[in-house]
């Protein structure tokens, strides 16, 4: 009998993972960068490493299903004449048509709706179905322009002047050829099917001054009855906050890095820009130093998931969040019944990103009038509105057991930190210690 | 420019706004508030002295004579009105017009009919950068030069220009038309010169009619457009950009 000497065991590398291998050769094959769709998909410090204390000897709770818990909040009081009023401090954030289907901005609308809350327009104007059946729409006003006009300006119920997003800080919006159907087309003053790569920046200002008369011109075009929102990526949250303020806006809105996008480079998505959890406490704090904490409202978005999220975001001094990528999974986004179909497009039902081609089985990141077929507008529109009840009633679960009778009373204090990265970016005390890193001296 | 005599005065008229004594929200609101079919056809600002959003988002088909420059977004998304600036115009004048016209008698900023969805801009005087800048159906007739980068992303309309044009003019154009009369300093990525065919004579003549130009013929000019080139992503083509 020979001897062998024992084999050691293949060892893939950790830095030439089976991804980063899957995408070199992807790379080579193409000759083209990776386009997809989502947000940040990497690990990254997140709510998840956040806890709540509860109610004990020094704080008592309020009873879960008998005594109030206020979820309403107004956004735009500042200088508009009409600020908008909502039930739940959950908004749907801006999205597309042109990167959705006709019946799922219709949907996002219902779904909005019903729970009292607002839904936002996207990078392609405004259509009949969302505003419709939104009682509350923000109209983005993007570097594109595509579809702005002064009559749907007006017929808004407020507008956000994106001058960046969580996904792509710095990127401007992309929508490919087989997107770009007759109608996607015609708002758009584009030709039918060529590859739409919008600006990065405005078209007729730049910088904190020029947007300031920006504001103003908006103002007086709507008779300063809109409340006017900043959007900005998570790029530099305090002196982007700070500016938003100074410039005007009634409502700052910071989207972190695991806000989605309809498409643009996986790079770009990965690489650049803050995530969530990072950008609050900067952005809270500029509010703070100017004296404008809930006088300009703040809104969050990237990453929120559910009432815990909702709840935490608001006990670091958030006023609202806004959800993109769990609203599409509420309406129907990678469910696994399309299974078959995800395997024929290379991908499996929790994965698929590639909305950009527009022959998403789910029926909603498409413009193919056989694919669109497949979602109910109606039966979407009312899961949308379950979820957000679902995510409500659990923010005030968590807030009725801090003891709280509104959402908007939820304070850092409530909270600790599983991790030093978290404690260090929330600016709360790791779990069992009093220390907050950057803070107490070291 | 030259002081106008003035036919009318603030105080006796209510079509007659003097910025020295009136806000410019009241202005904005008088204007917004007309009617269809309004008699109150015939409006005059005084004194605008640089003032930025001077008669913006007005939608009615009155004529509004501004009397002296203005700052940014003067006539910004004008949809039917008439306006005419006996000054110079700052950035951004006529962004996102919808309809009508605006004419500057002086020179115009940066920015100038940014974004614009139609109507007509006249300036008469020079254009700086960026001069209808992701237009998208407007047309603009500039009697002087413009500046660098004119017409970026432009995607639809005519941009006239009966002076030179700055460097890079077109960048990225998608279906706009553009003529120049005089010398350009560079084309931007995808931007060629192309074949004056009878249609576009035609075309530039009913725009330089509309514009009130005299004098000069559509033949003196040529014709700049998309070479569609960069339509769908080619890696090869990386080193346009």
């Amino acid at each position: 009998m020979t001897y062998k000497n024992p084999p050691t065991t293949p060892r893939k590398s950790a830095t030439f993972d089976d991804y980063t291998l899957s995408e070199i050769r992807r790379a080579a094959a193409t000759g083209i960068y990776d386009i997809r769709g989502g947000g940040a998909k990497r690990k990254l410090p997140h709510f998840d490493d956040l806890l709540f204390l509860g109610a004990s000897i020094s704080r008592y709770p309020l009873e879960g299903y008998r005594e109030r818990c206020d979820t309403s909040v107004v956004l735009g009081s500042r200088h508009a004449k009409k600020p908008i009023e909502l039930k739940i401090p959950i908004t749907i954030a801006g999205m597309s048509f042109g990167s959705l289907s006709g019946p799922a901005k219709e949907a996002l609308g219902r779904g909005a709706t019903l729970a009292g809350t607002s839904t936002t327009t996207g990078d392609g104007g405004m259509t009949e179905e969302e505003r419709g059946h939104s009682k509350q729409l923000v109209y983005q006003y993007l570097p594109s322009r595509y579809g702005m006009n002064p009559r749907d300006l007006r017929r808004a119920d407020a507008i956000e002047v994106v001058v960046g997003q969580g996904a792509k800080p710095g990127g401007g919006g992309m929508l490919l050829g087989q997107k770009i159907s007759d109608r996607v087309a015609e708002m758009r003053t584009l030709p039918k099917g060529i590859d739409q790569r919008s600006a990065s920046r405005h078209p007729d200002w730049t910088g904190p001054d020029d947007l300031e008369i920006k504001i103003l011109e908006l103002r007086e075009i709507t008779d300063w009855e809109k409340p006017i929102y900043v959007k900005v990526g998570g790029a530099r949250p305090y002196y982007d906050t700070a500016l938003a303020v100074k410039a005007g806006a009634d409502v700052v809105v910071v989207d972190g890095m695991q806000g989605g996008t309809a498409a643009t480079q996986e790079v770009f998505i990965e690489n650049v820009g803050q995530p969530t959890l990072a950008c609050i406490r900067p952005a809270v704090q500029a509010l703070q130093d100017l004296g404008m904490h809930r006088k300009v409202q703040l809104i969050v978005s990237g990453g929120i998931r559910n009432g815990a999220d909702v709840a935490k975001a608001l006990a670091l001094g958030v006023d609202a969040v806004s959800i993109g990528t769990a609203a599409l999974v509420a309406l129907g986004d990678n469910d696994p019944r399309w299974e078959a179909e995800y395997n024929e497009l290379g991908t499996t039902a929790g994965a698929y990103d590639d909305w950009h081609e527009g022959r998403d089985p789910a029926g909603i990141t498409t413009q193919d009038p056989e694919l669109m077929k497949r979602l109910d507008p109606i039966a979407a529109g009312r899961r949308l509105a379950n979820f957000l009840k679902v995510m409500t009633l659990e923010a005030q679960t968590i807030a009725r057991a801090c003891g709280k009778n509104s959402l908007h009373n939820l304070e850092p204090e409530d909270l600790v930190a599983l991790t030093i990265e978290a404690a260090a970016m929330a600016g709360v005390p790791l779990a069992g210690t009093n220390w907050i890193p950057g803070k107490n001296g070291f | 420019m030259p002081a106008t005599k003035l036919s009318r005065t603030a105080a006796h008229d209510p079509r007659v706004f003097d910025l020295d004594h009136q806000s410019l929200r009241e202005l904005n609101q008088a204007l917004h508030n007309l009617a269809p079919g309004s008699n109150e056809t015939a409006w005059e600002v005084l004194n605008p002295k640089g003032s930025h959003s001077v008669a913006v988002g007005v939608d009615q088909p009155v004529a509004i004579d501004v009397r002296g420059s203005v700052g940014y977004y003067c006539g910004g998304m004008n949809s039917g009105s008439t306006i005419t600036v006996h000054g110079s115009a700052g950035p951004g004048v006529g962004e996102n017009m919808m309809s009508g016209s605006i004419t500057i008698k002086g020179d115009a900023s940066q920015y100038a009919g940014a974004t614009g969805k139609g109507g007509l801009l006249v300036i008469e005087g020079n254009a700086s950068s960026r001069c209808g800048i992701s237009m998208k159906g407007i047309d603009i007739v500039v009697y002087g030069n413009i500046g660098h980068m004119s017409a970026f992303m432009a995607q639809s309309g005519n941009l006239v220009v009966l002076g030179d044009a700055g460097d890079a003019l077109g960048d990225s154009i998608y279906e706009a038309r553009l003529f120049v009369r005089g010398k350009v300093d560079s084309l931007g990525a995808d931007c060629i010169a192309k074949e004056m065919r009878p249609e576009h004579l035609e075309l530039l003549q009913g725009l330089l009619d509309r514009a009130g130009v005299t004098g000069f013929k559509p033949s003196e000019f040529k014709r700049y457009g998309s070479a569609r080139t960069l339509y769908n992503f080619n890696i090869d083509n990386a080193d346009a950009y």
